[in-house]
């Protein structure tokens, strides 16, 4: 569990780390927490010649709520999106997923940017962004640009953000209504055999509208459109939430892992979302 | 004034903080101060790191390894393979179990992550990177990770090297992957009572590969002294002396000139107890170049490589009355052994001590036979927190009797309570030829069943079925029971052994003039708290404060020659030893405080820490006086100084047992399970220290937890390991960790100086079948008889599913 050897750069500033992904091209990698990374560092499936540690930007970090609008910087880690009082009240649902993400060791350094950033199927944050319909934005030699969550991931650990690009902030709307982010893994420390990120408005006891994501059931998060549609104009009962389901597991496609054959995720990303629609629209 | 007043014999017992103390581990506080003294942390100058080349494959011929690219990077000193070891004899080594395996890969692999060629540098770092430019061409092999397969007339042979021989140390060998057949009790008896009983159960219960997992994983050091011919290896060895003598064995350096010292251990649970490729590779390093040599291995080597546990399909039948009166067992069992019979077990038995398999109950007659198979899978087949093959065992044995109460109808509590051996049949005789020291499992059971109220979590169940019939809930609740008893404290020397040496066990104790002392045994600690508890059953043997005792082991230059600490052995034996060296310094000491007082040492008596003359209780000598005087005075008749030593070769093994109930309430839906009651009675005899016991009892469980839960070494079909990181292998937080309630009784050992019989591994050997249980339990209304272990979320959801409760 020893990386080959590396350069480690620890630029000040948002430039100084564009110039030196420039300079560098293809053999250069930004470090974020390190908690992704690192690891595949370790097991020599990531060779990285030159590191740009990002820990010394301090415009990159902080989460910012501005009326309705909400600004969190890239290397915001995930304990200070637990911790914020603010973003518990404009986004509830952020908190109740970084809860169920990993051990408290790894959220004091895992930051929100490396996780959305990573393109790993597994990873959380990438479908709970696109369930919030949030907005990347990224800062290349050209200047910066805005990518919608919900067009970012192309594959795994492929997105829309090219090398010499950083990820410096995320976007979106505080949210109202009700909300609920369910994971079922094996153990602390594991990814999601199936998630579930949902938010619903309810409008005189009829859903008015709904959002519905899923993580690690397919190579990128699965933001099913149709799924919500299901519910809106809806009271979610239970015929209501089974379309939605079926909706949604029309899009999934699981493989098979050392969490279990793909019958099983299937059966188990119904009863989670199930699950998540219920709550969300009991907190609704 | 009041402090004048002498203390009364309660305090002065209490003082002592002796047997039956709930002492404070005195290793802790060097642990959390973060001053532990690790394998990794020895650093001696000069030092070189080796790192392994390891096979990608299960099976392949090494066709060349090419270390040109390695050897031309800055730093890197040698890189050696099996052809610079074959002048030394030492490309392969001898195993515990009497095989023989590869220390580098000669000529072909055997399974992923074999050892190919050893890389020596600088640094850690240069070593890794060299690791990797070496270039090796393997020409792959048809592999075989299934035993029953292996056995098929047609499958590949996989040890070339036997190619030929119909018969190995334990015997004849039948196929060219058969490693022997054991056997153990009457077997035509056995036939006759089961093909005449009125109810028979069958079944093929699976005990799957797993792994001990330490958080250390293990290492060496190894330092030649080219001047003055002495070799020093520092080690992860549960076992330093018989590491000495193999060391001595293998490189025909006197034995005089090795010493072996295991510095504090990460936890071993028998992954600890063999001799491995890496020790080698940094001994003959170490001679080669006359540099120490340090070799630590990382996770992914540690569960790939080094011993695993478990792997024994055992296929059992059990008959009885239809009143439930047991009257016969019988088992066979496909042992998976890996590439190399590298079991950890005393010589004689190539099973260890699986024969304990009739377990609590009284059954007249048995036999098990086993058959050890070589596949493509890593050597091992250790005792993972248990004595030798005795977790196997006793699961094999609580699922037998799960299964016999389904085919009787009968509640399994009761047919286990019908089938105990009495209290008044100790010291009993099993079918399969052990000897059981006490017990008295009705009390035990009885304690057990109403403190869980079990009557009351039977109707519980009851109606619960009823509403999930009625499609009120989607949980079910199980009720794990067990009753285990196990066999540790190996053992007399007539019948066990380790590569010859028969295994006793020893202490060595100085008493120092002012009255303190140090105490050195041939065992070792990895966690089990020997400092803490030694002291106390030296502290009640000898009347000094447990304070005032050093307890030291590991170091072979010091400690007297014993063999190590893994199958419970280390209270059973070591603490015999030092109860009965103990015992040889009072007599003396009788002697000297018999000549102080000016009395016959006939007219004294032991009244906790000191000698006193009967019926004149004014009159007396504490220890600490007496031992000033071994120092200071001319005794005629009496050698100076005050020291004594003591080899114990136990008179039988001792039989720890318990009752352990489980409550498990399983989602149908997801297959997640909730603890929410786990009960664990132990009776391990006299009680040393009942925090320390309580300590291990948790952690046994939390293992036990593991493995019957998700923990599993698990290979596909062309023999990688699935489960090489500890993302996919389980090892519990304390998030999954669920709340125990400890109980005990306390039925001594008849034959142990102090009564005590060994706790550490007894929650491993009674958790699993508990924890399995009451996952079987859970669905025993559906129809459910035996599903595999690990019980983890995707089958525990199968299970469910195959029983049709998802409509
Ligand atoms: C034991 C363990 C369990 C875990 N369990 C979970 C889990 O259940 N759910 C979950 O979501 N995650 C989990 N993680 C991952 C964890 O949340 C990581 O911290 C996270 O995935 C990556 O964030 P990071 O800051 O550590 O990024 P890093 O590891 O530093 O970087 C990850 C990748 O993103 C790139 N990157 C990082 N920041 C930027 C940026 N600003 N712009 C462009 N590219 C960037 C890096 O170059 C790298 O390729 C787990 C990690 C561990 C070690």
């Amino acid at each position: 569990m020893i990386p080959a050897s590396f350069e480690y750069h620890r630029p000040t500033n948002l430039e100084a780390a564009l110039a030196t992904l420039k300079e560098f091209g293809d053999d250069a990698r930004v470090l974020a927490g390190g908690h992704s990374l690192i690891p595949m560092m370790k097991l020599r499936m990531a060779a990285v010649e030159h590191l740009v540690d990002l820990q010394a930007i301090a415009d990159l970090k902080g989460i910012a709520i501005d009326g309705g609008t909400v600004r969190i910087g890239a290397m915001t880690t995930q304990h200070e999106l637990i911790a914020h009082q603010g973003l518990a009240q404009a986004a509830p649902i952020i908190r109740e997923a970084a809860l169920q993400i990993a051990d408290p060791q790894v959220r004091y350094m895992g930051t929100v940017g490396g996780n959305v950033a990573n393109g790993d199927p597994g990873n959380d944050m990438p479908g709970l962004m696109q369930c919030l319909d949030a907005t990347y934005t990224l800062a290349g030699p050209d200047g910066t640009r805005e990518v919608k969550a919900r067009a970012f991931y192309e594959a795994a650990y492929m997105t829309a953000r090219e090398d010499d690009e950083i990820l410096t902030a995320i976007g979106f709307e505080a949210t109202g209504g009700g909300w609920a982010y369910e994971k079922q893994k094996r153990k602390i420390g594991d990814y999601a055999t199936a998630a579930a990120a949902v938010i619903l408005q309810k409008d005189g006891g009829v859903c008015s509208g709904a959002s519905i994501a899923m993580t690690n059931l397919a190579d990128t998060p699965v933001w099913a459109a149709e799924a919500g549609e299901a519910l809106v104009g809806t009271a979610c009962e239970p015929d209501a939430v089974g379309r939605a389901v079926e909706a949604m597991l029309a899009r999934i496609e699981p493989t098979e892992d050392n969490r279990g054959p793909v019958e099983f995720k299937r059966h188990v990303a119904g009863v989670i979302l199930r699950r998540a629609i219920e709550r969300a629209w009991s907190r609704a | 004034m009041n402090d004048m007043t002498p203390p009364t014999r309660e305090e002065r017992v209490e003082k002592l903080k002796g047997l039956g103390c709930s002492r404070k581990r005195v290793e802790d506080v060097r642990f959390t101060h973060g001053k532990g003294n690790y394998v990794d942390d020895i650093k001696l100058p000069g030092m070189l790191h080796g790192d392994f080349v390891r096979s990608p494959y299960a099976h392949a011929r090494v066709k060349s390894i090419d270390a040109s690219a390695a050897l031309a990077l800055k730093g890197v000193v040698a890189v050696l393979t099996a052809k610079d070891l074959e002048p030394l004899n030492l490309h392969w080594m001898p195993t515990l179990a009497g095989d023989k395996q590869m220390v580098l890969a000669d000529g072909k692999v055997l399974f992923q992550g074999q050892e190919v060629a050893f890389v020596l540098a600088e640094d850690r770092y240069i070593a890794a990177d060299a690791a990797e430019l070496v270039e090796v061409e393997y020409e792959e092999l048809p592999v075989v990770t299934d035993p029953f397969k292996a056995l098929e007339p047609d499958a590949v042979e996989l040890r070339e090297d036997l190619h030929g021989q119909d018969s190995g140390v334990h015997g004849k060998r039948r196929h060219h992957n058969h490693i022997f057949l054991w056997e153990a009790g009457h077997k035509e008896a056995t036939e006759q009572a089961i093909s005449s009983a009125e109810v028979v159960a069958e079944e093929m219960v699976y005990y799957h590969r797993t792994h001990p997992c330490p958080l250390e994983t293990c290492g060496s050091v190894a330092s030649m002294d080219k001047v003055n011919g002495k070799l020093t290896v520092y080690g992860t060895f549960q076992a330093p002396h018989v590491v000495r003598t193999v060391a001595s064995l293998l490189s025909g350096i006197e034995e005089h000139n090795i010493r072996v010292v295991s510095p504090d251990i990460g936890g071993g649970f028998g992954n600890k107890v063999g001799v491995y490729p890496g020790y080698v590779c940094s001994i003959v390093a170490s001679i080669v170049t006359g540099r120490p040599v340090k070799w630590v291995e990382d996770r992914m080597e540690n569960l790939m490589a080094t011993a695993f546990a478990r792997d024994y399909w055992m296929k059992g039948r059990i008959s009885a009355t239809k009143d439930g009166r047991i009257t016969g067992l019988s088992c066979h069992v496909t042992a998976d052994h890996g590439a190399f019979d590298a079991c950890a077990d005393p010589t004689k038995f190539p099973a260890g001590f699986f024969h304990i398999m009739t377990g609590s109950y009284d059954i007249p007659v048995a036999h098990v036979g086993v058959d050890g198979v070589y596949t493509n899978k890593a050597p091992g087949g250790v005792a993972y927190r248990c004595s030798f093959r005795v977790t196997e065992a006793a699961y094999f044995i609580e699922r037998m009797i799960e299964v016999l109460a389904i085919e009787l109808g009968m509640d399994a509590a009761e047919l286990r309570a019908k089938n105990f051996i009495r209290k008044e049949q100790f010291p009993y005789h099993s079918a399969l030829g052990w000897e059981y020291d006490s017990g008295d499992y009705h009390t035990a059971w009885e304690k057990a069943l109403k403190a869980v109220d079990y009557e009351g979590l039977r109707r519980e169940q009851a109606e619960r079925v009823e509403a999930f019939r009625r499609g009120e809930t989607r949980k079910l609740l199980g009720i794990g029971l067990t009753h285990f008893t196990e066999i540790v404290g190996a053992g007399p020397v007539k019948n066990c052994d380790i590569l010859g040496m028969g295994m006793f066990d020893s202490c060595e104790i100085r008493i120092h003039p002012t009255g303190s002392a140090i105490a050195r045994l041939g065992t070792i600690s990895q966690g089990q708290g020997h400092a803490t508890t030694f002291a106390q059953i030296l502290a009640s043997e000898i009347g000094l404060s447990a304070d005032s005792i050093t307890i030291e082991e590991g170091d072979t230059d010091t400690a007297p020659y014993g063999l190590g600490t893994y199958g419970s052995r280390s209270t059973p034996v070591a603490g015999a030893a030092t109860a009965m060296a103990g015992r040889k310094i009072r007599a003396k000491a009788q002697m000297i405080a018999a000549y102080l007082l000016e009395v016959h040492d006939g007219d004294l008596e032991w009244d906790v820490d000191r000698f006193v003359v009967k019926g004149a209780p004014e009159r007396f000598k504490t220890m600490k006086e007496i031992a000033y005087a071994a120092y200071n005075q001319a005794i005629p008749g009496v050698e100076p100084g005050l020291e004594a030593v003591s080899y114990y070769d136990p008179p039988n093994m001792t039989y720890p047992f318990g009752a352990y109930v489980c409550v498990m309430e399983i989602d149908v839906d997801t297959g997640t399970h909730e603890i929410r009651q786990f009960y664990a009675l132990d009776d391990c005899g006299t009680r040393i220290n009942p925090m320390i016991i309580e300590g291990q009892v948790h952690g046994g469980l939390t293992e036990a937890l593991a493995i019957a839960m998700g923990q599993e070494i698990a290979y596909d079909e062309i023999g990688n390991v699935k489960t090489g990181t500890l993302m996919d292998f389980f090892l519990p937080t304390a998030w999954e960790t669920p709340n125990y309630t400890t109980d005990f009784t306390e039925t001594p050992s008849p034959h142990h100086p102090i009564g005590a019989k060994g706790v550490g591994e007894s929650p491993n050997v009674g958790g699993v079948p508990a924890f399995s249980n009451a996952v079987h339990d859970a669905f025993r209304a559906f129809g459910l008889r035996q599903v595999h272990m690990p019980h983890d979320q995707w089958r525990i959801w199968k299970t469910a599913h195959d029983l049709g409760l998802h409509g």
